[in-house]
């Protein structure tokens, strides 16, 4: 493909003076080398000055022109219109990355974003000799427990990728905001670890109201695979023993006990042991799941052949404690 | 043709979803495709198991590979989220030999070996990669040419693509995937278009956030209704228990009433290849499937 002809719906909205958005209909001729940027640069200088949107770098390190082409969060530096055009065919359509946060046009009230990022503590905190006679080295070992946490750049195409926080709750912390958390934590410097991860164990904010739907690692510019760091953040909270006692981790730790029994899981034990006494509100779910079948006794649980296997297995291989 | 697979079964198809299991294994009946259950498998840990241990977790989904591969056949898998543990868990030892040198420590203790001979895929993507859906079409013997039917695809079969590419030759696109369209097609059926189609159910937080899931599968519902879908069908049955079983809640929570059929994947293929309802399970749906 040398030059290819497409058409683009742009999401426009000035929230000083518009009731509600519309959409202004560009046709464009782009060529193979242009990304998503350019022709963003394109509408502005050629067709409406006033089209408004955030531009710094260019190169994938400012963080700022992050929008999304047909619902994917996408950083407009990075995204050539070519691989656009090969996804989602000829017409395209550019919205911010959250339109219930739309300001003017491309440009969003992050306000939420950085709120959040700001309270998982997110900065090295150790006591650093002013005067240190030599440099403090981190050997290359310890450095790579970071995991390229440290490459994030705040672009927000993952925290406005996530369901999670876009639809359901939106006290929830977000991708990106766990991910720096975990960019501190990983670092062997840090003194403030607990203190982290005692923030991201609140139900209703912290690793426990991820959905594990991977939208974040799909969105992610950088390649970071912020679902892996929200892991890794839930291994931590059982190694460093913060974890509190409840329905999350129960229901975490249910499954090796569950495992450990049967082979399978016992879904009704699980639910027991998660819930505790609070396992009296699921009743009328199991009530109608017990009408159609879907209740296995607990004398008719099947159990994996093998088990004594399994069993030895859990025994040698367990890593975690609760 | 002959196909031949072993079936990790998971454990909702042995429990809360037993018309999966049924719907499967007469599924492969009609398309003499031949299925070894996996019997020795043991949970997948669902990725609630790797938030606590992630060695251990590991360990026990190599060790269900182990079995598909002393079989020296390839493994299939009927949920979403057994096949993005199990096939995460072979990516990650096969990319990583000194990771798979101290798994295999473990199962060597038990005179097991990983050794990363067999390929680990979703049931649809064996069917549409080694059935072809040219040859599934030819064996419709009950179009369902008068239903608008909603794929509603599973986080776990499509995300992250890196490892949907690592696994399957079918190269989906996480945000416009079209397997499932194309095999409701294949069926004869009408797929719906709609936003939700590739969005996620809430099931992995049901327990600490109710709400939580009840949205996103309350949003996925309505907008299947809004687009004019008779019926949802999903691949996953951890999105069936979200979207059939809590679907009251699901209503609740959006403030919408819903009534919507949603079939798993083989109940859908079966009853286009001459199943009746009852070899489905459809007894088993808790939301009524009338319009069989």
């Amino acid at each position: 493909m040398e030059k290819q002809k497409v058409t683009i719906n742009v999401f426009r909205f000035n929230a000083e003076t518009d009731y509600l958005p519309h959409y202004d209909k560009f046709e464009i001729e782009v060529s193979k080398e242009e990304v998503v940027l350019d022709v963003l640069n394109r509408i502005k200088w050629e067709y409406d000055g006033s089209f408004t949107y955030r531009r710094s770098c260019r190169h994938g390190i400012c963080g700022s022109c992050a929008i999304k082409v047909n619902g994917r969060s996408t950083l407009a530096c990075k995204e050539r219109m070519i691989d656009m055009i090969e996804l989602f065919g000829t017409e395209l359509t550019f919205d911010p990355v959250s339109k219930n946060r739309a300001v003017k046009d491309m440009v969003v009230d992050k306000s939420d974003f950085w709120k959040k990022h700001d309270s998982i503590i997110p900065y090295l905190v150790a006591d650093i000799d002013e005067h240190p006679e030599s440099e403090n080295i981190v050997p290359p070992n310890e450095a790579e427990q970071i995991d390229e946490a440290d490459y994030c750049i705040q672009c927000g195409c993952c925290y406005y990728a996530c369901p999670v926080v876009n639809e359901a709750n939106e006290d929830y912390l977000g991708p990106a905001a766990l991910v720096k958390a975990y960019r501190f934590n990983a670092d062997v410097r840090d003194g403030a670890k607990k203190e982290r991860l005692k923030i991201v164990d609140k139900l209703g904010k912290g690793v426990w109201d991820c959905v594990k739907c991977y939208e974040c690692t799909e969105a992610c510019p950088k390649e970071l695979d912020p679902m892996s760091k929200i892991t890794k953040l839930h291994n931590q909270l059982f190694q460093e023993e913060v974890v509190q006692k409840n329905v999350a981790s129960r229901h975490a730790v249910g499954f090796k006990k569950s495992i450990e029994k049967h082979g399978i899981l016992d879904e009704g034990m699980l639910v027991a042991y998660s819930e505790g006494c609070a396992v009296f509100k699921h009743i009328p779910e199991a009530l109608a799941m017990w009408k159609k079948g879907k209740i296995v006794m607990p004398w008719e649980m099947p159990k994996s052949k093998k088990l004594d296997e399994i069993k030895k297995l859990i025994k040698i291989s367990s890593t975690a404690k609760f | 043709m002959s196909l031949k697979y072993a079936l990790y079964t998971g454990c909702t198809a042995r429990e809360s979803t037993p018309e999966l299991l049924k719907s499967t294994l007469a599924v492969a009946k009609k398309l003499d495709i031949e299925l070894v259950l996996l019997d020795e498998a043991s949970c997948c840990g669902a990725s609630h198991l790797q938030d606590f241990d992630d060695f251990l977790s590991l360990v026990l989904n190599a060790r269900n590979i182990c079995y598909a591969e002393m079989l020296e056949l390839p493994m299939i898998t009927i949920c979403n989220t057994c096949q993005l543990n199990t096939a995460l868990t072979k990516k990650r030892l096969d990319e990583n030999p000194e990771l798979k040198e101290r798994v295999n420590e473990k199962l060597g203790e038990v005179g097991l070996e990983y050794k990363g001979s067999v390929s680990v895929r979703h049931f649809l993507y064996a069917l549409i990669e080694d059935y072809g859906l040219d040859n599934l079409r030819k064996k419709v013997v009950k179009p369902l040419s008068q239903f608008n039917i909603a794929p509603f695809y599973g986080c776990h079969n499509i995300r992250p693509s890196e490892l949907h590419h690592f696994t399957n030759s079918t190269k989906e696109s996480a945000y416009n995937p079209t397997s499932l369209d194309e095999l409701i097609e294949a069926l004869e059926g009408n797929s719906v278009d709609y936003e939700h189609k590739n969005k996620c159910c809430g099931f992995h937080v049901d327990l600490q956030a109710p709400k939580t899931a009840n949205r996103l599968s309350g949003n996925a519902l309505v907008d299947a209704i809004d687009n004019d879908a008779d019926m949802m069908v999903t691949p996953c049955p951890l999105c069936h228990l979200n979207l059939d079983v809590k679907q009251h809640a699901a209503s609740r929570e959006v403030g919408r009433d819903i009534n919507l059929p949603v079939l798993h994947l083989p109940q859908l293929i079966g009853l286009a290849l001459g199943c009746t309802p009852e070899e489905v399970g459809i007894q088993h749906n808790v939301t009524e499937v009338n319009i069989v």
